[in-house]
């Protein structure tokens, strides 16, 4: 009954924030299907993931979504601030692509492991990532740096940064 | 819990797959175009979590989901990066608009 009722709201709120003409409101019902998603996972027994899905797309994604939204978005134009182009591209490919996934999904026949009793996963995850996948879990962290410094420079402003490199050769 | 099975879960990341399709094919703005991105990767996630759990394997679909929505946020940033500069350099986010590569 949670999992129907969570598959709804989920569901729902993607659909809203996928048709929705406004980019806000595209945004903030983007939240309820990330919580849903979060809800998910915890009825998977997959705590630590459930968490963290609330810690990064809830509290850090959104909100640099919201952020763009603010910074970008031309607020008169806000109530038509989501145009769509080539619907009738984009519907019935939708469309094929469900009906294809979900007949395979019917199709093929998955093995009948019972489900397990509920383990709490944080102890195993720790182990693994301080383990046999240090090597990635590093690799994670330069590539997370490498992402904070390129923004960085992405978004830099050029008129202040030339602007003292005049400054210096004067 | 016990009458939910693995398809119950697989169809609903199947419609989440195929609505951040429609909206990555259909959005003129960027900003929306993200937002499918991300129900994309999250439906792959919850795919992951699902087959994992049904599953001998514990915790090796959490450790990839870990990876991929540290991806995911590494992504993220770098998109909107590149979506705030382009909102200064032309005025505009909608992505058709953006013709030219260089300057």
């Amino acid at each position: 009954m949670v999992f129907y009722f969570t598959a709804l709201i989920t569901v729902g709120t993607a659909s809203y924030a996928v048709f929705s003409k406004n980019i806000t409101r595209c945004a903030f019902s983007l939240l309820y299907s990330f919580f849903g998603m979060a809800v998910l996972y915890g009825l998977l027994s997959a705590d630590f993931v459930a968490v963290v899905q609330l810690m990064i797309y809830v509290g850090g994604i959104l909100v640099l979504l919201l952020f763009a939204v603010m910074l970008t978005g031309n607020i008169e134009l806000a109530a038509n601030s989501n145009k769509t182009a080539s619907r009738w591209l984009g519907y019935p490919l939708g469309m094929v692509i469900f009906v294809l996934l979900v007949s395979v999904f019917l199709r093929v026949p998955w093995g009948k492991s019972a489900v397990q009793a509920y383990l709490p996963t944080i102890r195993a995850i720790g182990e693994s990532f301080l383990g046999r996948l240090l090597l990635p879990f590093e690799f994670l962290s330069i590539v997370l740096l490498a992402v904070v410094i390129g923004a960085v420079v992405i978004v830099r402003n050029r008129n202040v940064c030339n602007a003292s490199e005049e400054e210096e050769s004067t | 819990m016990s009458q939910v099975s693995l398809e119950h879960f697989l169809i609903v990341s199947a419609l989440l797959f195929s609505l951040g399709i429609i909206a990555v094919v259909t959005r003129r703005n960027a900003v929306a175009i993200l937002i499918g991105i991300e129900l994309i990767i999250n439906s792959a996630c919850l795919n992951f979590i699902a087959f994992s759990r049904f599953n001998s394997t514990v915790v090796e679909g959490s450790l990839f989901v870990l990876f991929v929505i540290v991806m995911a946020a590494a992504e993220a940033v770098v998109a909107l990066a590149l979506i705030l500069a382009i909102q200064k350099r032309i005025r505009s986010v909608e992505i058709d608009k953006t013709s030219s590569l260089k300057g």
